[in-house]
C-alpha cells in the first residue's frame, strides 16, 4: 500500500507532533506551509467531507444494528422486504433529523427564537471545545503532547469557582479577577508538566496524565474540605453556585444559554493566530516543533520553549475550565466541571490540524455533535456515546487520506 | 529519563553523562533528600503514639509467622535515620561523579515504605498479606497493559491504545463469557479483542503511516464511545444473557501456597495472575533470548538495517503488535472476569495510561515495566488498605500518592533512559 501515497509524507499535515517525531524521517521540505494551502486547495477539503461522511456512515451501521425494529424486520426480509428497507429508513432519518433539531434549527418549534435555540447551544457547547483545543494544538506544534486537559481543567475551574465564591467584588473587577485565576491555574499546572521537561527531560504524556488524576484529588479534597471550597454546612463535594457577579453575561438575553464564553474562544483563536504565524515567540514553538536539535543550533533554548508553550497552552485549556464554571454549570464546582472536554480537546485539535482556524471549525463541528447527541438520545433513545464514535472515526479517515481515497476510488493527490 | 517517540534527541543530549556529568548524578541524591524530608516532617509535625503491629502469618501456612509489634514513633525515626543514611550515600556517589544504584534506591524505597505504613498504623494491625496480595491482584491489568505496550514499542509502533485494548477485552470477555457459559472463552474473547484494536493501530499506523500517538488516542476513545454504545443499546437490555460472565475463582497451588508470606501473596490467586507470571517470563526471554525477539528488536531501532538483512519490517511489526494486542486483550480480562461481575461504562477509569506510564517506567523492559506496573498496583492497593484502618492522612491524598510518585520517580530517578531508536516511526522502503 505503500506505493499508494509516495508523494505525501508525513501523515497530510498531522499536527507537528507528527513531524517532530523522529529526526531521521526525511527532512521537511521547504515551503511546507505553501504546501499546506495547496493540500486544502488541491482537494484536501475533500478528503475531510468524505471522511465525515464514512464516519457518519459507520455511524449509521451501528445504529442499524442495534436498532429492535431493524431486526424484526430483517428477520423476515425474504416475505416483505419493504418492511425491512421501511424500517431501515425510519430508523436513521429519525436519528439524524433529531441530530440536526438538537445542533441546528429545530423545526418542530413554534416560533424563530425557539426553532434557532440548538443553534446556540452547539456554539456554547463549542466555546470550551475551541479553548481546549487552542491549548492542545498549540502545545502539538512544539512538539509536545498535552493530555493533561482533564487537570488543567479542574484546577482553573475550581480556582475561578474560589474568586468566584470567597471573593467580593462588583462585576467588572470579579468576573476578569475569576477568569484571569482560572487561567493562571491551568498555566501553572501544565507549566509543571514543561518545567520537568525542560529541567529533567521528563516525559510529558507520562507528566500530564499522573497530573490529570492529582488535580482530580486535589480539587476533590478542597471540595470536601469546609472552609476550602465545599458548600458551608454542607456534606457533598461540591461548592456555592456562583454569584450573579462572576456568571459569564448571557448574549442574546436569558431565553438562551449561550454566553460571553465564546466570545472568549473568538478571541482565543485570534490571538493564537497570531502568535504562532506572526510572532518571534510562536516562530520558536514552531521552529522546536520541527527539529528541535536544529532550534538549538540555531539558538533557540529549547527549554525554555517548552515551559513557555506549556504556561500557554495550560491558559488556554484553564479557560475552558473557566468557561464552565462560570458559564455553562454556574451552580457550582463539581469534581466533573470538565464534563470530557479535556480528552474531546484533542481530538478536536487533531481534527483541526493544530492550525487555529481548523481547530475553530473542528470545534464548531464537535459543538453541535454533542448539543444533537444530547438530543438524538432524548427523542430516539440512542445512547449519546454514538458520537463519541463518530468523532473519532471523522479523526481516523482524516489522517489517513490515502485510504479516503482508495475507498472512494478518487484519483491520487497531484503530485507535488 | 528521556521520552517516548515523539521527541527523542533533546533529552537524549542533556541526560548524557558526557554532556553533564554532574546534574544527571544530582537527580537522584535530590530526590532522595527531598522524600527523606517529607517522611521527616510528617512525623514531626503529625506525631503519633502507640505501637503498630504488622501481621505476617494466615491460617493455612506450612508455621506461623509472629506478629511484629513496634513502638510507631521510636521505628519511624530510627527509620528517618536510615534514610538520610541512604541519602548521605547517595550524595557520596555523586560528588564522585557516580549514578545512584538501583538497589539503594529500591532499599530507600522500601525503607520511606515501611515508615510511612509505621506512622500510619499506629495504634492499629496492618495485614501485611493482604495488602501484598491485593496490590498483586489490582496490578494484573497493568502488567498485561505494559507488556502489551512494550513489545508495540520494541518493535517501533507506539501504543498508547492499551486503555482501549484493556477496555475492549474487559468488554469482550463480559459479553462472550455470558453467552459461552465460561470465563475461559471470555479469555479467548479478551484477547481476540485486544488483537482486533492492536489491528487497526497497525492498518493506520504501519499501513497509512499515520501518526501512531494520534491512532491510538482516538482508539481509545473509539472503543470508549463504542463499548458504552453498545453497553447502552444492547447490554443494559438484557443484562442476565449477555452481561453476567462466570468468574475465575481463587486457586490456590498447593505447595507454594503455603510458604508463609510468599505463598499467600503470589500463589493464592487466580488463573489470571497465574498466566501473567507466565507471560511475563515468555516475553522476557522470547524479546531477549529468541531469533524473534532478535529481530523485533532490531525493526525497532534500526528498520532498514534490518530490511538490508532481509527481514520484512512491516510483517514483522504487524505480527509483533498482534501478538501485544493479545497479551494486553488478557489484561482486560480481569475487569470482567476477577474483579467486578460484570461490564460497566468505561470501567477501566484509565488503568491503559498508567501502564503506558509503566512501560516509560520500565525504560521498554518487560521486567522493569512489570516492576513498575507492580509499584502501581502496590499504591492503590495501599490506599484501600489505610481507608480501611482509618489512616491519618484525607483519603484523598493517599489517592494522590501512586501518581505523585510517578512524577518523581520520572523526573528524577529513571535516569537517562532511551526509547527504541524507530519507535514511532512508520517505515516506508524505498
Amino acid at each position: 500500500m505503500s506505493t499508494n501515497d509516495e508523494t505525501q509524507p508525513a501523515p497530510a499535515g498531522a499536527p507537528a507532533a507528527g513531524a517532530v517525531k523522529d529526526p531521521k524521517e526525511p527532512p521537511q521540505q521547504p515551503g511546507r506551509f505553501d504546501g499546506v494551502l495547496r493540500e486544502i486547495v488541491a482537494g484536501n477539503a475533500m478528503v475531510a467531507v468524505l471522511s465525515v461522511f464514512l464516519a457518519v456512515v459507520v455511524g449509521s451501521l451501528m445504529i442499524l444494528l442495534t436498532d429492535e425494529n431493524v431486526r424484526d424486520t430483517a428477520g423476515y426480509i425474504g416475505a416483505r422486504p419493504t418492511d425491512f428497507f421501511s424500517a431501515v429508513w425510519t430508523s436513521i432519518s429519525d436519528a439524524y433529523s433529531a441530530l440536526f433539531r438538537g445542533a441546528v434549527y429545530n423545526t418542530n418549534l413554534e416560533g424563530f427564537q425557539g426553532r434557532i435555540r440548538p443553534l446556540t447551544e452547539t456554539l456554547k457547547f463549542a466555546g470550551p471545545l475551541i479553548l481546549a483545543g487552542l491549548g492542545v494544538g498549540l502545545a502539538f506544534r512544539a512538539g509536545m503532547f498535552n493530555i493533561g486537559g482533564r487537570g488543567q481543567m479542574l484546577l482553573a475551574g475550581a480556582a475561578a469557582g474560589w474568586v468566584g465564591v470567597s471573593v467580593d467584588l462588583p462585576t467588572v473587577l470579579h468576573l476578569p479577577l475569576a477568569v484571569l485565576a482560572g487561567a493562571l491555574a491551568g498555566a501553572l499546572w501544565a507549566g509543571i508538566a514543561g518545567f520537568l521537561k525542560a529541567q529533567s527531560g521528563a516525559h510529558e504524556v507520562i507528566v500530564t496524565i499522573m497530573l490529570n488524576y492529582v488535580g482530580y484529588y486535589l480539587v476533590f479534597y478542597a471540595l470536601s474540605k469546609q472552609g476550602l471550597l465545599q458548600a458551608p454546612g454542607s456534606l457533598n463535594p461540591k461548592s456555592q453556585p456562583m454569584p450573579e457577579s462572576v456568571v459569564l453575561p448571557k448574549l442574546l438575553g436569558d431565553r438562551f444559554n449561550l454566553h460571553a464564553g465564546f466570545l472568549i474562544a473568538l478571541v482565543a483563536v485570534a490571538v493564537v493566530w497570531w502568535l504562532l504565524n506572526k510572532s518571534a515567540l510562536g516562530f520558536r514553538f514552531r521552529a522546536v516543533g520541527e527539529n528541535p536539535d536544529a532550534a538549538r543550533a540555531a539558538g533557540i533554548n529549547v527549554g525554555r520553549t517548552y515551559l513557555v508553550v506549556m504556561l500557554i497552552a495550560g491558559g488556554l485549556v484553564g479557560l475552558a475550565g473557566v468557561n464552565q464554571i462560570l458559564g455553562t454549570t454556574t451552580s457550582g464546582v463539581t469534581v466533573d466541571l470538565d464534563a470530557g472536554i479535556g480528552f474531546d480537546a484533542i481530538t478536536v485539535a487533531l481534527l483541526g490540524r493544530s492550525r487555529p482556524l481548523g481547530i475553530l471549525a473542528a470545534g464548531l463541528l464537535f459543538g453541535g455533535l454533542k448539543a444533537g447527541g444530547f438530543s438524538m438520545a432524548a427523542a430516539e433513545g440512542i445512547p449519546v456515546e454514538i458520537v463519541l464514535v463518530i468523532q473519532s472515526l471523522i479523526v481516523l479517515f482524516i489522517a489517513a487520506p490515502p485510504l479516503v481515497r482508495a475507498i472512494f476510488r478518487l484519483p491520487k493527490e497531484a503530485t507535488a | 529519563m528521556t521520552t517516548t517517540a515523539k521527541v527523542p534527541v533533546p533529552i537524549d543530549k542533556s541526560a548524557e553523562p558526557v554532556a553533564v556529568p554532574r546534574r544527571a548524578a544530582l537527580k537522584a541524591p535530590i530526590m532522595l533528600g527531598v522524600v527523606t524530608l517529607l517522611v521527616a516532617l510528617l512525623v514531626g509535625l503529625g506525631a503519633r503514639a502507640g505501637d503498630t503491629t504488622f501481621q505476617l502469618a494466615t491460617d493455612t501456612d506450612f508455621f506461623d509467622l509472629p506478629e511484629i509489634t513496634l513502638p510507631s514513633t521510636a521505628t519511624v525515626w530510627t527509620l528517618v535515620v536510615l534514610l538520610a543514611a541512604c541519602t548521605a550515600a547517595s550524595a557520596l556517589l555523586a560528588s564522585r561523579g557516580r549514578r545512584t544504584p538501583l538497589w539503594l534506591v529500591g532499599l530507600f524505597a522500601l525503607l520511606a515504605m515501611t515508615a510511612f505504613l509505621t506512622w500510619a498504623a499506629a495504634d492499629e494491625s496492618l495485614t501485611v498479606i493482604g495488602l501484598l496480595g491485593g496490590s498483586i491482584t489490582l496490578a494484573v491489568p497493568l502488567v498485561f497493559g505494559a507488556l502489551g505496550g512494550v513489545l508495540g514499542e520494541r518493535a517501533g509502533v507506539v501504543n498508547i491504545a492499551i486503555d482501549g485494548q484493556l477496555l475492549f477485552g474487559a468488554f469482550a470477555a463480559a459479553m462472550v463469557g455470558t453467552l459461552v457459559g465460561s470465563p475461559w472463552g471470555g479469555l479467548v474473547a479478551a484477547m481476540l479483542a485486544g488483537a482486533l484494536v492492536a489491528l487497526v493501530l497497525g492498518f493506520f499506523a504501519i499501513t497509512y503511516f499515520v501518526d501512531q500517538v494520534i491512532v491510538g488516542v482516538v482508539l481509545n476513545v473509539l472503543v470508549i464511545g463504542l463499548t458504552s454504545f453498545l453497553f447502552g443499546q444492547v447490554l443494559t437490555e438484557n443484562p442476565d444473557t449477555l452481561n453476567a460472565p462466570e468468574h475465575f475463582s481463587r486457586l490456590p497451588i498447593p505447595v507454594l501456597g503455603q510458604i508463609p508470606v510468599i505463598g499467600p501473596v503470589l500463589f493464592r490467586q487466580t488463573i489470571l495472575v497465574y498466566l501473567m507470571y507466565v507471560a511475563v517470563a515468555v516475553v522476557a526471554w522470547a524479546l531477549y533470548r529468541t531469533k524473534w525477539g532478535l529481530r523485533v528488536r532490531a525493526v525497532g531501532e534500526h528498520p532498514k538495517a534490518a530490511d538490508t538483512v532481509g527481514i520484512k519490517v512491516n510483517r514483522t511489526r504487524y505480527t509483533t503488535l498482534l501478538i501485544a494486542g493479545l497479551v494486553a486483550g488478557a489484561g482486560g480480562a480481569t475487569y470482567t472476569l476477577v474483579s467486578v461481575p460484570q461490564f460497566g461504562e468505561e470501567m477501566t477509569d484509565g488503568a491503559g495510561y498508567i501502564a503506558l506510564a509503566a512501560v516509560i517506567f520500565g525504560r521498554w523492559d518487560p521486567i522493569r515495566a512489570t516492576l513498575a506496573a507492580l509499584l502501581f498496583g502496590f499504591a492503590s492497593n495501599l490506599q484501600l488498605a489505610l481507608s480501611v484502618i482509618g489512616s491519618p492522612v484525607p483519603s484523598q491524598f493517599m489517592l494522590m500518592l501512586p501518581y505523585v510518585v510517578t512524577i518523581i520517580a520520572v523526573a528524577g530517578l529513571v535516569g537517562a533512559s532511551r526509547a527504541p531508536a524507530a519507535d514511532g516511526v512508520p517505515y516506508r522502503k524505498e
